[in-house]
């Protein structure tokens, strides 16, 4: 007589110790891996604890970061914010580089332990090395090497220059962070390694030639003016890397100003993916952990308790409040990712006729994995919303739009779940995850090189919203000294060109010196 | 896959990045710090604490899209009646339908936690408490223990392993004692010659000699031990005396009918920075009320500063119940004792002979220090300025003069405590520098 042997369960307390992190990954491993296909980084784990989970989240989640105000204030807030008990801290941080780093707090209990890692280092690892926009745009191998070079210039030119120097160059880039990506790629290597060294180069070849005799060679003649389309052409106008434009063009900069504007930017860069895939990112994430939370259950590696405590957890991450709940804030990314990707899955498995007609070519195609998968390589927020939110999920979450006309006292409700509103609904969701329409669209667009270099800065008002009037005027005082000559803003309306408002703003003269 | 454990590396990263963020906002701090010490108690001036400063001080700005104005739509979850083209009355004061209830904190100020440190140096360093006071305050002298050297003996747990070491080396060597590689060689040489078919000649001869120096360097090796005893080196401590770090503060306060509810408050605040600055300079300060009127009580905080018990002055009432609270619980030998005295100086004149007596004969002897604070009231200040004294004054003034650590001053206003305070000690520091 034979019985199946169900595999003792993995753990059976709370309490946790490092063979049985390795069990629990090895276990987890082939079921991620050899099951589900996936493709990953190498990962690493590294336990921590609260302290340095705080620490770490001051610092945008990077392990190592220059020194700032700015994070020491997220970190008292943090702090704040979980001493009272008002928020927890994350179980989990990972970072996109390659060996793919994940944090494990130690105050997590086993079960905690198993759902970080099948998120994280499965989950998030995954998205990092497959999907297109991180592709395109970060380089995992070289940000920590590029992060440590980025701390030690700081210091550097901290020792050299001063900290209150350095302080105004960081607080003004940080300001324009946003403006300092470019969004569209173009061929270029994201070698953030050649970078560091590249900058060295330079500085030894300024160090080279540096003659202060060429200082007294007498100037010749001045120029005639540039027609204004050639001066803006070699300017490289307009220009929405505002950062950049200032790295490349800015008159009064010294070197290690440009080399710090430039350290932001990139670093805005390495972001800015994680901005746009957010929803899709934790998604992947959380789909992978249920699907291996559930393997790991049914086949006896952890017990019922373990599963309710993973269960519970799990269902406070993906709650949805609703709108008039009191606790709304927007779509919680991991709701959205998770519910859709749960929807593709029921759609690849048991389509319904509306499937069928909405989603032809993924509908009963039984093989829900490799849909997810290529979903997850070649889609981001707004493409993915736009693509797979479904009439089905639309109904189940009762979504419905508001439409909030300039000049009229009533909103109007615009669309709701039904046959009329999912396109509508689903277009108007899209369009919030949209990265161009999340921040305003601004360009520098000239500069008047023959009078008195005031630098022109225009904001493309799309459907009327204009810019935060008190933290333009905070911005622009930054961009003046940075660019060290008058500066203009204009808003001007997208559609109709009109000018709805202009803000100005001098340099302040002993701000670069 | 790979394990690391980062929880021994240090935390405390943000450190940097948090004092970087104190000093931005340290005019700000500052005044929040000073503002919430009004509502606190002695006891908890020094603790770590919560404060709030104005947002827009470290505000970070950016460039975004107001929230107001314009044309927007949205998308929402959770629809329970609307159908398309309801109208919606605007929300108050959004554009959005956005309910931005349930954040929990207001937006306007940025709150966060000071630890103690922190709280205590932004606090003081707005004093600028003299060092030198500090160092004259600390009296007396406990024994602790520090390194000193090595000793041939000790106990076992103190035996240093690389001194000893050490030194059996430089004996071994001194008495050139065979390493073990000699013998090794020999004994080689020997199994060698011993295989040999057929020996050499002068084979035996060798052999022989080889065997005499085995025998030797084996005597040698066994004489001559790897660590002998006199090789022991042991760590040694001794004592020497450091700072003791404990003291009492008394607070002494009239509260007879004539103090006013600012009178007590301009006792309070002196009393608190006294408390503040023994926190500092000790581990450990006790803190001992007494309130009198023309009878004198030990109470407790609470009493002391919001009792309502009234009635006349007997200075020497409260000076008697010092005496015997000293002499109860706090050995003079054993505390650093300072008493803080604060009265509006209206005083029976038949008992000043007994005060001064008292605290001639008792009370100074046994002090570290003791402030008198006359308070006065608001208003009087310019008419009590122009010389008006009261008993209590009189009785003191010659005592003052007489006792470097007796000092009185009066104070009518708020803002004089911190002046005050800080001349008290200041005083005594340069006048200690200078002798």
């Amino acid at each position: 007589m034979t019985v199946a042997l169900a595999p003792a369960p993995l753990f059976t307390g709370s309490d946790w110790d490092f063979s049985l992190i390795n069990r629990i990954h090895d276990t987890i491993e082939p079921i991620a891996l050899q099951e589900m296909k996936l493709d990953i980084y190498p990962n690493q784990i590294e336990i921590i604890s609260a302290e340095q989970m705080l620490d770490a989240y001051s610092s945008i989640g990077m392990p190592l970061f220059y020194k700032h105000w700015s994070f020491g204030k997220q970190f008292v807030t943090n702090e704040m914010m979980y001493r009272k008990g008002l928020r927890g801290l994350a179980y989990e941080l990972v970072i996109n580089s390659d060996p793919c780093i994940n944090y494990l707090m130690q105050e997590n209990s086993a079960t905690m332990q198993t759902l970080v890692i099948a998120h994280a280092a499965f989950g998030h690892n995954h998205f990092f090395k497959n999907n297109y926009v991180f592709k395109q745009w970060t380089d995992a191998e070289g940000i920590l090497d590029y992060l440590e070079f980025a701390k030690r210039y700081i210091a550097q030119c901290e020792e050299r220059y001063g900290q209150l120097p350095v302080e105004r160059v960081l607080d003004a880039a940080h300001a324009l962070m946003n403006q300092g990506v470019h969004r569209y790629p173009r061929v270029r290597p994201r070698d953030l390694k050649a970078e560091a060294a590249r900058e060295a180069e330079r500085q030894a070849y300024r160090d080279r030639i540096y003659d202060d005799l060429w200082r007294t060679v007498p100037t010749g003649a001045k120029a005639d003016a540039i027609p204004s389309d050639a001066r803006r052409a070699a300017l490289g106008l307009p220009q929405e890397n505002i950062l950049y434009f200032l790295e490349k063009s800015g008159p009064r900069l010294e070197s290690w100003q440009r080399e710090i504007l430039r350290i932001v930017r990139l670093i805005a860069q390495y972001f800015y993916p994680q901005r746009q895939t957010k929803a899709m990112n934790e998604g992947c994430a959380t789909y992978t952990h249920y699907r291996i939370m559930t393997t790991l259950h049914e086949r006896g590696w952890i017990t019922d308790g373990s599963f309710m405590e993973f269960l519970s957890s799990h269902t406070n991450v993906v709650y949805q409040p609703t709108y008039d709940s009191g606790q709304f804030g927007g779509f919680n990314p991991y709701a959205l990712g998770f519910g859709i990707m749960s929807d593709i899955e029921r759609i690849c498995r048991e389509p319904t006729e509306e499937d069928r007609e909405w989603f032809p070519e993924i509908a009963g195609s039984g093989d829900a994995m490799e849909v997810l998968k290529d979903i997850w390589a070649n889609y981001r927020d707004e493409s993915f919303v736009s693509q797979f939110l479904s009439p089905h999920l639309i109904r189940q979450w009762r979504l419905f739009k508001i439409l909030d006309k300039q000049g009229e006292s009533e909103l109007r409700v615009d669309a709701i779940h039904d046959e009329r509103g999912y396109r509508r609904i689903r277009r108007s969701l899209a369009r919030e995850y949209e990265i161009g329409r999340q921040e305003p669209d601004i360009q520098v667009v000239d500069v008047d090189l023959a009078g008195d270099r005031k630098l022109i800065v225009e904001h493309a008002v799309l459907d009327g919203v204009q810019l935060d009037a008190g933290d333009a005027t905070m911005v622009l005082q930054n961009l003046a000294n940075l660019w060290g000559y008058e500066v203009l803003l204009k808003e001007v309306d997208s559609e109709s060109r009109k000018e709805l408002k202009s803000h100005s703003a001098q340099p302040n003269m002993a701000w670069l010196r | 896959m790979h394990i690391v454990d980062r929880r021994l590396n240090p935390g405390g990263k943000s450190l940097v990045n948090r004092q970087r963020f104190l000093r931005r906002a340290r005019a700000y701090v500052q005044q929040a710090v000073r503002d919430s010490l009004k509502d606190r108690s002695i006891k908890d001036l020094d603790k770590e604490g919560q404060i709030s400063i104005q947002r827009d001080v470290i505000h970070e700005p950016t460039l975004h899209r107001a929230a107001q104005g314009g044309s927007r739509e949205r998308v929402f979850p959770g629809n329970h009646d609307y159908m398309e083209g309801d109208k919606i009355k605007r929300p108050d004061g959004g554009a959005g339908a956005g309910s931005k209830a349930g954040q929990g904190e207001g937006n306007d100020d940025f709150q966060f936690a000071l630890s103690r440190e922190e709280f205590l140096d932004l606090f003081l360093d707005d004093l600028e408490l003299p060092d030198l006071a500090k160092r004259r305050l600390i009296g007396g002298a406990v024994d602790g223990i520090r390194r000193a050297g090595y000793s041939t003996a000790g106990n076992p747990s103190n035996l240093s392993v690389p001194r000893t070491m050490q030194k059996a080396m430089s004996r071994r060597l001194a008495l050139r004692r065979p390493k073990g590689a000699d013998l090794a060689r020999i004994e080689e040489e020997i199994a060698l010659i011993e295989a040999r078919t057929p020996p050499l000649p002068d084979d035996a001869t060798r052999l022989e000699a080889l065997r005499e120096e085995r025998s030797t360097v084996i005597r040698r090796r066994n004489l001559i031990a790897y660590i002998d005893p006199v090789d022991l080196r042991y760590r040694r401590f001794e004592t020497v005396p450091k700072p003791v770090a404990q003291a009492v503060m008394f607070c002494l306060m009239d509260v007879s009918g004539s103090m006013t509810e600012h009178m007590k408050d301009l006792a309070k605040r002196f009393f608190a920075l006294l408390h503040l600055f023994l926190s500092r300079c000790y581990e450990h300060v006790e803190v001992v009320f007494i309130h009198h009127t023309d009878r004198a009580a030990e109470v407790d905080e609470q009493t002391f500063f919001y009792s309502t018990v009234t009635g006349g002055t007997l200075v020497s009432s409260a000076l008697d119940k010092l005496i015997e609270v000293v002499q109860e619980r706090f050995r003079p030998d054993d505390w650093n004792i300072y008493v803080a005295q604060a009265s509006d100086g209206d005083t029976m004149q038949s008992d000043n002979g007994r005060v001064v007596s008292l605290m001639q004969q008792e009370i100074l002897p046994f002090s570290q220090y003791f402030a008198y604070l006359e308070v006065g009231r608001e208003e009087f200040a310019d008419i009590e300025s122009i010389g008006t004294t009261t008993g209590l004054w009189q009785a003191y003034a010659p005592v003052s003069d007489a006792n470097r650590n007796f000092v009185m001053r009066k104070v009518h206003h708020r803002r004089e405590i911190y002046p005050v305070f800080r001349e008290l000690f200041q005083r005594k520091g340069v006048a200690e520098r200078s002798s």
